[in-house]
């Protein structure tokens, strides 16, 4: 193998694992207000992609533009999620919020196929198509688009946690719900804001991705099984691991499907996971639970 | 509890004959064929709600044991011209070594890391499924399974295949309560509870875990000769990721730990598709919203929500005064 | 003087860069209560994971009658004759009170689980038998009235009984007791005291028993041993440790320099 090809497998690794890192860091900050772990994460990454070929194509709206609508609608609809289908039951086991979100996965997914059919899209990359020499490999600008926004949100979300009120409160939140609620966080507006933050960082996952791999209403199964897998993989509850894990999944899977078979690029990914897991059993980046007696 | 035991006896007697009864009464083919897929389902789920609703281990992977009793009989059966008892035996069994071999170590894992792990086997064998074109026939399916024989006499009739998958789904429940209301049901509750206070009592909890990883897995297994022989055509489609996930979901609206709630759950869940195709596009719309509407105003499942229904009846019916001999204060 | 039930030799168990026991020798008799007392933190509770196997320790041997057990996992132990409670209460909230004790009995009345699966002749003989020794078991305990409730529905008094009841179906040799009056009343102490010695009595086993309550410490065990930061600081007959200085020093958390 030739160094340009690595090369060029690591940056296609690099550019879906980011994606992948998005749509683990939506599932990490649900999972550290709730402790459950959102099955319709997925979706809003479909949500992202899909809202913003639809204001384009049918409203005929520039990309920019479109995209912030897009990612703006999701976030609603993120809330929406929260405000109709878990804060009414929120204080049921974590196995039934699960069930809930499977079927609001379920749900929303429906409803996209209504509006949108069963095609495949594409948005156009949003500074040409034109690849760009890169030590012997190819690099399309849309990459460079994709890794700096990634970077730019998990720049934005370290502020957001370690700088703001509403950041430092989250995380209070996820330590412990109870003495959060004692000093005066309120909970409810907690779980509300992580919601719409997951919805939006979903959405821009699925909105810069949609050029290189195309969307299409049912992407977000496959989107959310991989951001599962990526938030395991570094360990559940920490937002670094979840986008390394997310990277280092992207990573795999391509080198997996230029080495081996881009058939079986994702048993290839999934075979290492589980490897890993039986060797570190709280991913790369967990903690030990230390359970006391 | 033999008091308990005796009950769910009569609900299973009471099952048993309501559902030999049902075909002449539905008359209709269509609904033979739903309520066949029924009973395989709720064999399936069967199986899963003792390894989630009593053991508390989760597995995201079931419809891969489901797929793999399917495929191995029809590879034995069709391409190896294997006799189709045996060929069957030989799915279950393959079933359940995988997942001995499997659960082993992910059984060492907790919580969410399981469900991965479950999942990402589930996912591995979904590609095998579709990719290993020359044994599976890949995404277009496996077609020629001979139909359900033994001993060489074919089950001709669909008619005749349901109760022969009827007899087993009872003999699955039967087994199924025996569990629980034995000493390995307790072991299993116990480790759902505190895996420490198991222990301390003796319990190995590792090999119960597993142990009941490979009893759902093989339940999940003869479900799938059963369908890859009663459809005789299979396609790796009906194995997914989606089909596990639907799988748990009917335990956990059937209500967890109530093997009757389950098999409603998966009777539910398996009818309710075919009722919506009537509304064609809004089908999936249609289907996600009755879930999320089902799992928020029936908080413990189907099982719970008729029980409370009843309990408010009785109530209502006979009331009387009951001595609590729980006396005695306590603080804490 | 009799063979010690239960010898534990040069015990010691480091959390990270926490030294939790030292150097901790502990011999139990059969047919004595033996009590580890010492300041919150001392180390107790570890003591007790370590002997029944739910924390490795990383020094140190353990013996039980003639078995050498340092490596043998913690159900293993169970199985042996070391059978404990637990200071926070660990019952099994989703069974019945009865099946508690009767989960008790798990490792002692057994059938192949083939066997349950099939509800042979054999395993329903085994869980009447299990049944009816639960039930004598709750009889002795004074739960028999609550054997059908649910286990997280009963009071927490008796819900630190039914820990006991359900140690005692395992019908140990040695039965270890983390704290088993935490949490109680005098008059509930009162009666867990009669419990503890009746126990003894019926049972005939050896106690290893943790404990804050010094009247009841006092008034009951045969030989207690004081745990300080790890270490022992005092053993002997009730009426000694009680006498030591260093004792009266740990406990009144008088530092020396
Ligand atoms: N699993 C663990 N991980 C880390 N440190 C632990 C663990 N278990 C106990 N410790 C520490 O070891 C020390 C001894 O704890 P231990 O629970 O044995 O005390 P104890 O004597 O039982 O106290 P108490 O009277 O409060 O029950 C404490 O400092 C405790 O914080
Ligand atoms: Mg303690």
């Amino acid at each position: 193998m030739d160094q340009a090809s690595l090369l060029q497998y690591l940056i296609t690794g690099l550019t879906v694992g980011a994606t992948y890192g998005l749509t683990a860091l939506g599932f990490t900050i649900i999972f550290n207000t709730t402790g459950i772990i959102n099955f319709a994460q997925g979706e809003f990454v479909m949500l992202g992609g899909m809202m913003s070929v639809f204001f384009m194509r049918a409203l005929g709206l520039p990309e920019p533009l479109a995209i912030v609508l897009a990612v703006a609608g999701t976030t609603l609809i993120g809330a929406l999620v929260e405000r109709l289908a878990i804060r009414p039951v929120r204080d049921c086991p974590a196995i039934n919020l699960v069930i809930i979100t499977i079927g609001v996965s379920i749900l929303i997914r429906g409803a996209a196929m209504l509006l949108w059919g069963k095609d495949t899209f594409a948005l156009p990359a949003f500074s040409g198509a034109a690849p760009v020499a890169f030590f012997g490999a190819a690099l399309m600008p849309q990459t460079l688009w994709v890794l700096a926004i990634s970077l730019l949100i998990l720049a934005g979300l370290k502020m957001f946690f370690s700088r703001s009120i509403h950041g430092k409160a989250m995380l209070a939140c996820s330590f412990d719900p109870k003495a959060a609620a004692l000093v005066g966080i309120g909970v409810d507006r907690m779980v509300l804001l992580s919601f719409m933050i997951s919805a939006l960082v979903g959405a821009v996952g699925g909105a810069i991705l949609a050029p290189i791999t195309l969307t299409s209403f049912d992407v977000g199964v496959m989107l959310g099984l991989k951001g599962f897998a990526a938030c395991i993989l570094g360990g559940l509850g920490n937002p670094f691991g979840a986008a390394a894990g997310g990277l280092i999944l992207g990573v795999l899977e391509s080198l997996g499907a230029g080495l081996i078979s881009s058939a079986y690029k994702d048993a290839l990914a999934f075979v290492i996971l589980l490897a890993l897991l039986f060797v570190r059993p709280s991913g790369l980046f967990g903690q030990k639970d230390g359970k006391r007696v | 509890m033999s008091v308990g035991y005796r009950r769910d006896m009569r609900w299973l007697g009471g099952f048993l004959v309501v559902l030999l009864l049902a075909p002449p009464l539905l008359g209709n083919n269509y609904y033979l064929t739903v309520l066949t897929m029924c009973c395989l389902n709720a064999m399936i789920a069967v199986g899963l709600s003792l390894l989630v609703g009593h053991a508390g281990q989760i597995s995201l992977g079931h419809a891969g044991f489901y797929g793999l009793g399917a495929y191995t009989t029809a590879a034995l059966s069709t391409t190896l011209g294997v006799p189709v008892g045996l060929s069957m035996l030989a799915g279950v069994g393959a079933t359940s070594g995988v997942a001995a071999l499997v659960g082993l170590p992910a059984l060492k894992l907790k919580g969410h890391y399981l469900a991965m792990a479950t999942l990402g086997f589930g996912v591995i064998l979904s590609i095998l499924f579709n990719e290993t074109v020359g044994v599976t026939g890949g995404p277009s399916g496996f077609t020629g399974i001979p139909r359900l024989s033994l001993f060489g006499v074919e089950f001709s009739s669909d008619l005749s295949v349901y109760y022969f998958i009827l007899a087993l789904l009872g003999l699955v429940i039967w087994v199924a309560f025996n569990i629980l209301h034995s000493r390995v049901g307790r072991a299993l509750r116990a480790l759902h509870t505190s895996e420490k206070a198991a222990q301390a009592m003796g319990i190995d909890i590792a090999r119960y875990k597993l142990f009941i990883f490979v009893v759902s897995a093989a339940f999940a297994g003869l479900a799938g000769v059963l369908y890859a022989h009663y459809l005789t055509f299979i396609a790796p489609a009906s194995f997914g990721f989606l089909f596990s996930v639907q799988l748990i979901v009917m335990v956990v609206l059937g209500g967890m730990t109530s093997v009757p709630g389950t098999i409603a759950g998966a009777f539910f869940l398996t009818v309710l598709p075919e009722f919506l195709r009537a509304f064609e596009n809004v089908e999936i719309l249609l289907f996600g919203a009755i879930l999320v509407l089902c799992m928020m105003y029936l908080p413990d499942g189907l099982a719970g929500g008729s029980s409370r229904l009843w309990r408010l009846v009785w109530r209502k019916m006979f009331v009387r005064a009951e001595k609590d001999p729980m006396e005695g204060g306590g603080n804490g | 003087m009799a063979e010690p039930l239960l010898r534990c030799t040069d015990v010691g168990v480091r959390f990270g860069g926490l030294q939790a026991l030292a150097g901790v020798d502990l011999s139990a008799l059969p047919g004595e209560i033996t009590a580890v007392i010492g300041p919150n933190g001392a180390g107790k509770t570890t003591l007790i994971n370590a002997i029944s196997g739910m924390v490795q320790a990383q020094r140190g041997t353990f013996r039980l009658g003639a078995d050498d057990i340092t490596f043998a996992p913690a159900h293993e132990r169970s199985r042996l004759g070391l059978v404990r409670t637990f200071q926070n209460l660990e019952i099994f909230s989703n069974m019945t009170v009865l099946e508690n004790v009767m989960t008790g009995c798990h490792a002692r009345l057994r059938v192949p689980a083939w066997a349950s699966l099939l509800r042979t002749r054999a395993s329903r003989a085994m869980e009447k038998t299990i049944r009816d020794e639960a039930l004598e078991v709750l009889d002795f305990v004074g739960l028999f009235e609550l054997a059908k409730y649910q286990a997280k529905d009963l009071p927490f008094g008796k819900q630190r009984l039914l820990e006991l009841a359900r140690a005692l179906g395992a019908r140990p040799r040695l039965l270890l007791l983390d704290e088993p009056a935490a949490g109680l009343n005098m008059s509930e102490t009162q009666v867990l005291a009669d419990l503890i010695l009746a126990v003894r009595e019926h049972f005939r086993l050896g106690i290893v028993l943790v404990e804050h309550d010094m009247d009841l410490v006092m008034r009951i065990s045969d030989q207690v041993m004081v745990l300080c930061f790890g270490q022992v600081i005092s053993r002997g007959t009730p009426a000694q440790v009680q006498r030591d200085p260093e004792v009266i020093a740990a406990y009144l958390g008088d530092d020396e320099d």
